[in-house]
């Protein structure tokens, strides 16, 4: 505890963070394994990590390099649909589910750092409210992209399609992507475990970038984009590392996502799943991963408990009301200086304990 | 002070919350009735089976959101249909709804809480979309399932794409359907506008985001093509532009389109009417079941949809008692004529009681056993209900019953037979 304490508070939040993602796992997988979690439960812990994964991920873009991003979802859905396919072709290839998920994921995630890449050279010049503008168009044509994207297999390989559907398949055959209509048919091989993991991955490259040369560089560009400019640090190249990083790790957690459910279309990630992952973002605090991993977790949680379920026709308008008691209780400056008397009080122990040390 | 009260308040609502989340891992025996409970108060009755012997039928629809008029339909349907046979006195059922604002995600979590109450038969999916993926889910937990109006054929599975004719998935064994499968409807429209030659020169309109519409119109045009329909512009729009028609409608009356083919749900279609009307263009319009409603649609003006005709299996003016009694029990519960989704769901848990009753099942028995039963009852049984007269299903588990061509005529459906 004394290490801990010896520790830079932004390391000692990190290994805290980590110690909390581990310790619901360590509380929540033995409980999932004998099944006396509530079905319901049961059935969002694949959905929750995919929508941590995605939280930390926006965080990236918004909290640390400072850039509103309203098409996250986009990102989502090219990992969601390049990771449900590749599953869907490669489950001769690699009977093991493990493997196979792993190779989904990957591909999601690079499939997503491609578009990110492609999206970030005229993105990235543009900034503030017109950068989000940007964004949000992406994520329409990513959305336009895929429901007219018909992608079947057969003996030869994959088939592709865009804009018209595919007419002849050869024999023993099967439509996996059929456009609209998305892919209706999905072996579940997401796991608990596979999100955990994928949340500790998603943390560690945060953590480690953030706390690099580089992600220095990133916050100074958000502090003062000027400054940093005058002090040579090439803005592009640091703006595109974050985007990048944050669109592939999107990617990864949409293939999670997909891979958990027995169906996806293209029109679940719309604009609203960006904005519903970047409320998530602002309820956690920018810039604090913990805060994203707490807020995503209570707020895809809430809908479904039984006390939300019992208020039928008023769940949403509660919900609603609850998000902006939380928007108006985390920003009040009576409670936020009842949390700094809080801090005040720990900080002076701990350098009197540093001194007596 | 009013920061202590909005604190208090939040601390309420994180406590009221944390309660919930406790009661979680149980089947809820302390839970307070569901607003959607259909069994009836038996206090009055003491011959009246208690609810734990009831057979718990769940169902799950967008009670709210966009398409909440077609899931409010269905678990109003439902409840009438499960009212009327508790107070026959024998089997009794036990009715719950669940709210999937038609999206596929949380109608997994809906299922996923049903199952948690301990349903023992499932009403499935009133929407596409949804049911595509509960279907999946239902079949792997081996539940019977019954879908009033989830018309996709990927939500029974086994049925072969009409473009490749691949079997894209395989056969879902328990899952039923109580509507016409798309490309039926698809089909039949195309049969019917060619036989009562109703335009020489067709447009069609159809939302190609929508599985439901989608799969309609390539069974149109199929057939359309088989049978030499004259079909002059095909146009598409999806969620995000379903606010402005004036492309699509003008693509159509400039190529002369007297009848226009509407494959999608009565939202967009009274658009459609409002801003077809505003340009002076006045073809002759043909839907499907989905435009059911229209005339239900709050500020619409329903004298733009005199004329229009759709195609659907359950006409509320019809003269059969069974009708008249369910139409006048809806309207004075929910001041409303029933729309065809309402009868299907009423036909589905009449369909299901009398499966129930023909195999003798009783509410301590498996879900896995009543599944067997109900699958071996539906595949040879025949039903009469209001969407059909001798209706069966084939092992595919596609519904046999004709459906009714109707007319809106002085702001009612009139058959137009």
């Amino acid at each position: 505890m004394n290490k801990l304490k010896k520790l830079s508070p932004a390391v000692r939040t990190n290994y805290l963070t980590y110690l909390g993602v581990i310790a619901a796992f360590a509380i929540l997988q033995p409980l999932a394994m004998r099944g006396k979690l509530s079905p319901t439960l049961q059935g969002q812990l694949v959905p929750i990590c995919a929508y941590v994964v995605m939280t930390l991920s926006l965080n990236l873009t918004v909290g640390v390099l400072g850039e509103l991003s309203l098409g996250h979802a986009g990102f989502m859905s090219v990992g969601a649909f390049s990771g449900a396919v590749a599953a869907s072709a490669l489950q001769n290839a690699i009977p093991n589910t493990g493997l196979r998920l792993a190779a989904a994921i990957l591909i999601g995630a690079v499939f997503a750092g491609v578009v990110g890449v492609l999206i970030s050279v005229p993105v990235l010049r543009l900034n503030g409210d017109y950068l989000a503008i940007v964004t949000l168009a992406f994520g329409q044509i990513i959305k336009s992209i895929v429901e007219n994207l018909y992608i079947g297999i057969d003996a030869k390989g994959l088939h592709g399609a865009f804009l018209k559907p595919l007419t002849s398949l050869g024999e023993g055959g099967r439509m996996i992507l059929n456009g609209p209509m998305g892919i209706p048919n999905i072996t579940k091989i997401s796991t608990f475990l596979a999100g955990f993991v994928l949340i500790l991955v998603t943390l560690a490259v945060i953590f480690n970038l953030v706390n690099s040369r580089a992600g220095r560089a990133i916050m100074a560009i958000r502090d003062n984009r000027i400054a940093a400019e005058s002090v040579g640090l090439n803005i592009t190249k640091y703006k595109m590392m974050a985007f990048v990083t944050s669109a592939a790790l999107a990617g990864a957690a949409g293939a999670l996502f997909a891979l958990g459910q027995p169906a996806i279309v293209a029109s679940k990630f719309d604009f609203n799943t960006s904005i519903l992952i970047l409320v998530y973002v602002v309820l956690g605090g920018q810039g604090k991963m913990w805060g994203s991993i707490i807020a995503a977790t209570f707020l895809t949680v809430l809908p479904e408990t039984p006390a939300m379920r019992g208020l039928a026709d008023y769940r949403m308008l509660v919900y609603a009301v609850v998000l902006i008691v939380v928007m108006l209780v985390t920003n009040s400056p009576a409670i936020k200086s009842f949390f700094s008397r809080f801090k005040k009080e720990q900080e002076s122990e701990t350098t009197k304990g540093g001194e007596q040390a | 002070m009013k920061k202590t009260l909005a604190l208090l308040l939040a601390v309420c609502m994180m406590a009221a919350m944390l309660a919930g989340c406790a009661g979680g891992d149980d089947a809820d025996p302390t839970k307070p009735a569901d607003p959607t409970d259909a069994v009836v108060d038996n206090t009055t009755d003491p011959t009246v089976a208690p609810a734990e012997n009831a057979i718990k039928i769940g169902g799950v629809g967008p009670l709210t959101g966009g398409a909440a008029i077609y899931g409010n339909a269905a678990a109003n349907g439902a409840k009438i249909a499960a009212e009327e046979i508790n107070a026959l006195g024998g089997l009794q059922l036990d009715l719950n709804y669940q709210d999937d604002a038609h999206d596929a995600e949380k109608s997994v979590n809906a299922y996923n809480t049903l199952k948690g109450w301990g349903m023992q038969v499932f009403l499935g999916s009133v929407t596409s979309t949804p049911g595509v993926a509960t279907s999946q889910e239902a079949n792997n937990d081996h539940i019977f399932y019954l879908t009033p109006s989830a018309s996709s054929t990927d939500v029974l599975g086994g049925v072969a794409n009409p473009l490749t004719g691949t079997v894209d998935i395989a056969r879902k064994d328990n899952v039923f359907q109580m509507c016409f499968v798309d490309p039926n409807q698809g089909a039949a429209s195309a049969q019917y506008i060619a036989d009562q030659t109703l335009g020489t020169k067709i447009a069609v309109i159809y939302k190609n985001d929508d599985v439901y519409s989608t799969g309609v119109y390539q069974s149109f045009d199929a057939k359309a093509k088989e049978l030499g329909l004259n079909v002059v512009s095909v146009t598409t729009f999806t969620e995000d532009t379903k606010t402005d028609f004036s492309v699509q409608l003008g693509d159509a009356q400039s190529k002369g389109a007297d009848l226009v083919f509407l494959p999608m749900y009565y939202d967009a279609a009274a658009l459609i009417f409002t801003q077809a009307n505003a340009m002076g263009y006045a073809p002759k319009w043909f839907g499907i079941d989905g435009m059911d409603g229209i005339l239900g649609v709050e500020g619409f003006d329903t004298s733009l949809a005199e004329g229009v005709m759709l195609l659907t299996p359950f006409n509320a003016d019809a003269e059969d008692e069974a009708t008249q009694s369910f139409v006048a029990k809806y309207k004075a519960a929910y001041g409303e004529v029933p729309n065809q989704f309402a009868a299907d769901a009423y036909d589905c848990v009449y369909a299901i009681y009398a499966a129930l009753t023909n195999a003798g099942v009783t509410a301590d028995m498996s879900v896995g056993d009543i599944c067997d039963a109900l699958i071996a009852q539906f595949t040879s049984m025949t039903f009469d209900g209001l969407t059909g007269e001798g209706m069966t299903w084939a092992a595919d588990g596609a519904v046999t019953k004709s459906p009714k061509g109707m007319v809106i005529q002085n702001g009612a459906y009139v058959g137009m037979d």
